[in-house]
This record gives C-alpha cells, structure tokens and sequence, in this order.
C-alpha cells in the first residue's frame, strides 16, 4: 500500500512538473475557451487540492475521465484494453516457458554437442536483435510477402502469433541460456555425483534432482521478465496496432493526459506488486531451503 | 515433478483459453466478400471524439461528416452546395443569413432534421459548460464570444429559430466566408432529445450516434476499428455507392504500409517519407494539397532576429525546392505564407497567383549574403548564437538539418544551434516566445485568406512571432468590416506583403497528404481542409 501510495504521489507531482498540459495544441487556444476547459476538469484547482481529490477518488476505486478521450473513464480504458495486452503476455510467457527452457536443458545435457551450438547461437541473436526489428521482419515477410498472417491488428488468433514472438524474442533467448548455465552449474554438484553414484539411471538424475535445482534462477528472474512483458509490451502494440494497455502507457505521456497517466501508472504499480508477491510464493514451494516465516 | 505437470497444464489452459477468447472479436466485414463495396480506409489514431461539437481533429472531422450534414457541404472543387439547406438569403450588408432547409433531410432514425436542431447543436457548443475547444468556430455569431465567456444568455445570440424549416443567423461583422464555415463539423445539427438523454456518452455507441449524414455508424471496436453503412433515410440516399465504410485505427506509418500492402487496406493517409520514393514507382501514391503551409517562425523581440534584414537573409538562403524533392520528398514549396488554393474571390483567381512569389523557390545567396552584410554580420562573422527549436520527429529533424546546412552554405553561419524537444515541451516554449527559431504549422479552418493572416494580427494567442504592427493590425480591421469583395481582398493582400517583406516567418512549404490509394476506389474526394467525404466514393472492380 505504501509503496503504491509513494507511487502515485511521485507520479502526481512529476506529471504537473512537466512544461504542457492536457490542452496544449498546436493551435492556441483562445483564453475564454481555455477557462471553460479548465473549470470543467478542475485544471484551475491548486494542485494540492487536484492531488487531495484525486486520492479520494482512487481509494473509491475511480480513476476519473480521461482527458483526451472524451466521455471515457479510465478505468474503461484500463478494463477494454488490459485484457488484450495480458494475452498477448501470456502467449509470450507461453513461448518463453516452452521454447527457452527445453532449449537451455538440451543444450546443457548437449554440451559441445550440434544442438547446444545451434541454440546458443539463436540465443545471441534472439538477445542482441531488438524486438522492433523481428516485428518489422515478421510483418514484412509473413504478412505482406507471403500473406499467411494478417499484418496488424487485433482480430483472431492468428493475430497473436507474430506479436507475441517478436514479443517473446528477447525474453526466451534469455531464459535458454540461463536455464543452460543454471542446469550445467547443478549438474557439478556433490549430490549429483551421489544420485549417480548410488546407481540412478541418468533420467532419474536430471529430471528429479538435477531440474528442479537448476529451475530456481530462473523463477526469481521470472518477476522482473513478467514485467517486463507487460510493461514492455507498447512499442510491439504500437507497430501491430494491437489496442492494448501497454500504447495508453506511453501515449499518455505525450497527451498530458493526466487521469490515464496516473491510473495507469497505478495499476502497473499494483500488478507488480502481486506479480512478486506470487513469485516470492512460488519460490517456497520449489526451493525447500526458503520457508515463510523464516 | 507433479507441480511442473501441473504448471504445464496451467498454462496450456491460459492459451487454449485466450485463443478462444480471440477468436470470439474475428470481424468478417474487412473483406470485400460477395461483390459487397466496402471501402477499407486507416483513418489513423482513434478520434478522441466523434461529437460534432467537441471533435478537434481533421481524421474525427471526416467521421463527423459521414454521419452528419450542415446547412452546406462541400462539392468537389471544395465550393458550398446545398446540404440540409436548399437555399439561403444574405442581406445586403453580409450580417444576416437565413436558411430555408429541404423539407426531407431526416436523421437516421427517420425523424425529420429541423431548425432548431442548429439551434440547439450551436448553442450547446457555444455554451461553457461543454467547453468545446471548437467553439471559437462559431464566434462570428453576434455575441457568441461574449456567450462562451458566460457573459451574454442565450437569448442574445444572434440564431433564431424562424419556424420548422427556417433559421435566421445574425453575424457581428460581414463574414464572406460564413457559408463556407456551415460545412465545417461544429457546425453541424445534432439531437437534443438524444444528447440530453445520454450527455456525453451519445456519441460513444452506435445506437445513440444518430446522424443526418449519408452514412450511419454502426460498430466501433474501441482502438481497432469503425464500420459505417448507408443511413437509409438520408434524403440524398441515391448519391452513396458504397455498402460500407470501414475505418481501422492504425497509427504507424510502416504498419499501414504493410497493411496495403497486403491487401488489407484499400486508402493510407500517410506513408513513411523513406518509402516516397518507391512508391512513386506504383502508380498509386497521390500527394493530395492541403491548406496549410509549414514554417519557420521567428521571435522578433530577439536579436539578432530583431532586424528584418537578418530575418530576410535567413529566408533567402532556404531552398525550398530541395526540401520539398530532396529531404521530404513531398510537399509544395511555399514562395509566400497562404497557401495555394484560396480564391481572390474578387478576381476569380487563386489568392496566390494574384499575390505572387515572395520568395523564389531556389535559394538567392547572394541576395541574403547581401542583406546580412548590411545589417552588420558580414559572412556570418560576429552573428549571436543562434537556437532553433522544434518537436522531435523524423519529418522535422531531416528539414532543420538540410535548413542548417543550407545557411552554412549560403550564408557562412555555423553558430546555428538546433534543440529538439518534446511535444508539449516545444509547444510550451513556443507559445511563451521562449526562443529564436522555431518550427511552425498552420492548416486553415476554412478558404479563405483570412484564416492564414488573421493570425499575426497584435496579441492573437498563435502570434507566436510576438510581432506587432499597427499597420497591419488596421488592414486586418479594415477586411473584417470590408462589405466589398474586391475593396476586402486587395486589403489582405496589402497585409500579406507587409508580413513577407518584414520576413517574420520563414516559409517553407506547404502540406500534402501523401496517400495510396488502390487504383479501384473511385470518386474518393479529400478537401483542402483534410476531410475525406465517402458519399460519392464508388469500388469498381
């Protein structure tokens, strides 16, 4: 609560720093037009007063009008749009899981060997190519060039696929090549070389005692990796066009547009929050050297 | 081993779950199936509103015009014709208008559109506690200013309410381009039945955004898409060709690209300017002009921008046409500040052509080197450090530069310093008169010159140059009052040539809409102002 508190205060007092307002056109406004518009979103409050208001409203659970778009809440921004960037973080995470960790357990039971060359190399690549460049080539060649998927938008299944790879890109390289060091690392220890000496056969060994060992990296990196899927999801949303949270997030920003600035920032705030929370749960039950209470 | 079975399960649920729940929004209406006539157009950004009243921008502007008409609209030579009125009487001194309307313009609900349907949209726009930004759109009304301030009633307002099927409209000032004005989305009629019922949410559902126009809207996946079809009661229902309109709300200029590219889209507003050159090759790409010129605008209050022979050189060294062929690929190059397309309405002309060039498109080296001498900086030696600012973007970095280079160039100046800001950041700076140079836009609101000259007049809030001049403060009086067309337009004329000799501004050129357009969209029609009207687009395959 605190933390989500200091939160929003920062966030407050940060946005009305910055030169500009919500109005702020290209066109000046004329001055009496100007007043109205201020009076009608209590722009013309002191600030104190905007940030008091604010609070009581937040603890209702209302994060007030958006200011750009007109008529709409921000908690229906946040409702409409959330949705959509959690599936297509949830099909990243799904690309992650399944493609980086059996690509790190092969190639690390594969040492040396063809399949650990091949998926340490498309690790460094998947790591060193940012995911703008694998969406722009994924759009160009898929969607336009052979024509098998829609190029943008969000409107069936098959517009899941090319954001949430170039989406999972960075992410999955990543976790191959830790799951690699990690199994590797758990494979020296002493009571590997005990299971083995005491005659398990090798699958007992690495899937019962090696893996469960070499997963715990990875889960604490589990957290920060999930948010950065959902905070970094934007620039794939901008260039798919995909009408997701993660574009209000930036674009509102640029629009000045205080309530979704802030509602936004606070409902991130709140989901990482939880998302460690879980992950710090998580931790328990795989390591059984961690206990609550502890 | 069993918890990771269980994890396995989990997330195979999450992902059959969402597939489905994807699969549920799949929309059949982006093809062109079954000889139905959809046009598929990216409008851009989703509008930030679509109610005639508080819609701001030109994309939302031409949603408002599918689905609602004004006394006039807008033909194809962007002249206006009879819409809901059919005709109109002006008295002799251009202060009184009033409006006979077709006894069959209808809603899209089939009731009928009648007088106070103006009445009440114009009022509710002007009326402060809507706080419509457009609302100075309706100022030339008599005591519509001193209404939007809270200081007159409603009563006082020059609109008046004859009977069903008459509006009379008093103007404070003769206001040749009133008629014009009534094509223009705050202008439009709208439901007082409905808006009151709803307030603000109206205009956010299909069911209750009820329209005179020729199209109705009938589906709106927020930030995706839009979907119009012909509005059955729209009393010129023969004139619309097409079965639907389909608007998709993709920003990125690449990704809409792609997106043509693939078939998917039929009309993109915008194309990445590295990309220009290519698609010339096509055929399809069409530089539509707008009304508007891109400048550079200086603080006249700082030196050294204080002299207007600094201030001409500036503006000499620019070549104009290798900007608009060279760096944007696009573009017209501005040789004075209103754009081409205005009528001298006294000459029958382009205000242009009766104007002429101010500046040549090519750069005048000499000439600017000349001028620089003589106000003391011989060769660029001894010249104040000089900051140019402007908001990041890619269209407005490449100009600055070629810019910078060519007074490098032409005029020995390197102390030229650029400083790019964001956004509102820029916009913030410039308004305060916070810099030397900036970068600056202007689109008209509506044909005529006024619209671009107005604006320099002493304290006008776009005044950015902080220029004053009582001369051209008096010309500018002098056109508003003018009841004589030839006396009104040789007065604008008179004051365009005192803002070009005083060089408060650079121009630089003025805006097209780079659009594609697939070779079978016929009768596509884009005014001077940006709208795109549907009503006579046809898809011939």
């Amino acid at each position: 609560m605190v933390t989500i508190w200091m939160v929003v205060t920062i966030t407050f007092f940060l946005m009305h720093a910055i030169p500009g307002g919500p109005f702020t056109r290209e066109k000046a406004l004329p001055p009496a037009v100007m007043k109205n518009i201020e009076e009608r979103y209590h722009l013309n409050d002191p600030l104190w007063k905007q940030y008091t208001d604010y609070i009581q409203n937040l603890v209702r659970g209302d994060l007030g009008p958006s200011f750009k778009y007109q008529g709409v809440t921000v908690n229906q921004i946040i409702a409409e749009s959330f949705p959509i960037s959690a599936q297509l973080g949830l099909a990243s995470l799904f690309i992650m899981l399944f493609v980086g960790l059996p690509a790190g357990i092969i190639s690390a039971l594969r040492q040396t060997k063809w399949q650990d060359h091949l998926a340490m190399s498309l690790a460094t690549v998947g790591v060193a190519v940012p995911n703008f460049v694998v969406a722009t080539l994924l759009m160009y060649i898929v969607g336009v060039k052979l024509g098998w998927l829609p190029t943008a938008r969000w409107l069936s299944w098959q517009s899941v696929i090319m954001p949430s790879i170039a989406l999972a890109g960075y992410y999955t390289a990543y976790v191959a090549r830790l799951t690699r060091s990690s199994v590797l690392e758990v494979l020296q220890q002493d009571y590997i070389r005990t299971a083995r000496a005491k005659g398990l056969p090798e699958r007992v060994v690495v899937y019962k005692h090696a893996l469960k060992n070499a997963l715990i990296p990875i889960v604490t990196y589990l957290g920060p990796i999930l948010a950065g899927i959902l905070t970094g999801s934007f620039v794939i949303e901008k260039i798919f066009a995909i009408p997701g949270l993660g574009e209000h997030f930036v674009a509102s920003i640029w629009n000045r547009d205080y309530t979704v600035i802030l509602g936004v920032t606070v409902f991130y705030a709140t989901l990482l929050v939880i998302v460690n929370l879980i992950v710090d749960i998580l931790y328990c039950f795989i390591d059984p050297r961690i206990r609550l209470g502890k | 081993m069993s918890k990771r079975i269980l994890f396995v399960l989990m997330t195979l649920f999450l992902v059959v779950a969402l597939a489905a729940g994807c699969g549920g929004g799949e929309t059949k209406d982006t093809a062109n199936e079954g000889g139905e006539k959809v046009l598929r157009h990216n409008h851009g950004e989703e509008p930030e509103s679509i109610d005639p009243a508080l819609n701001t921008t030109v994309d939302g502007g031409s949603i408002v015009i599918a689905c609602f008409e004004g006394l006039t609209t807008l033909d194809e030579n962007d002249q206006p014709v009879a819409g809901v009125a059919e005709s109109w009487d002006v008295n002799e001194d251009k202060t009184l208008y009033t409006f006979h309307l077709r006894k069959d313009a209808k809603w899209s609900d089939g009731q009928p559109v009648t007088a106070n349907d103006f009445n009440y949209a114009w009022k509710r726009a002007l009326h402060p506690d809507t706080a419509a930004e457009y609302a100075y759109q309706l100022f030339y009304i008599k005591n519509a200013p001193e209404y939007n301030e809270g200081a007159a009633n409603a009563e006082d307002l020059g609109i008046k309410v004859v009977d069903e099927y008459t509006l009379e409209v008093e103007l404070s000032a003769p206001t040749p381009y009133f008629l014009a004005l009534t094509t223009f989305p705050t202008l439009f009629p709208v439901r007082q039945d409905i808006v009151e019922a709803n307030s603000e949410q109206w205009a956010l559902n299909p069911e209750t955004y009820i329209g005179n126009g020729p199209f109705k809207l009938v589906e709106w996946q927020s930030k995706d898409h839009m979907k119009f079809v012909p509005n059955e009661h729209y009393w010129d229902r023969d004139r619309v060709k097409l079965d639907a309109v389909v608007k998709t709300f993709i920003a990125e200029a690449s990704t809409m690209l792609a997106g043509y590219e693939a078939g998917e889209i039929d009309v993109i507003d915008s194309v990445p300017l590295n990309e220009i050159d290519n698609l010339k090759q096509t055929g399809e790409f069409q530089m539509i002009t707008q009304l508007g010129t891109y400048y550079y605008c200086f603080n006249v209050t700082r030196p050294p921008f204080d002299d207007p022979k600094v201030r001409k050189a500036f503006a000499l060294a620019i070549d104009r046409e290798d900007i608009t062929t060279k760096v944007r690929k696009s573009g017209v190059p501005a040789t004075a500040f209103v754009a081409p397309g205005v009528p001298d309405t006294a000459a029958g002309k382009d205000f242009r052509e009766v104007g002429g060039e101010y500046f040549s498109i090519k750069a005048q080296p000499e000439e600017a080197k000349r001028l620089l001498a003589e106000a003391g900086y011989p060769d660029g030696q001894g010249l104040p450090d000089v900051a140019f600012n402007f908001n990041n973007s890619e269209e407005h970095q490449i100009i600055a530069e070629a810019a910078l280079e060519m007074w490098k160039q032409n005029l020995g100046i390197e102390n030229v310093a650029i400083n790019n800001q964001e956004w509102a950041v820029f916009i913030n700076t410039r308004q305060n008169g916070d810099f030397q140079i900036a970068r600056h836009g202007w689109l008209g609101d509506y044909n005529d010159p006024m619209t671009f000259l107005d604006l320099f007049t002493t304290g006008n809030g776009n005044n950015d140059a902080q220029w004053s001049n009582n001369d051209f403060d008096a010309l500018i009086d002098k056109a508003r009052l003018a009841t004589d067309e030839s006396e009104r337009m040789a007065t604008l004329h008179e004051a365009e040539k005192i803002i070009m000799e005083e060089a408060i501004m650079i121009p630089i050129l003025h805006y097209t809409e780079n659009t594609m357009i697939k070779p079978y969209v016929k009768g596509l029609v884009k005014s001077m102002l940006g709208f795109t009207y549907y009503d006579r687009a046809d898809i011939v395959k």
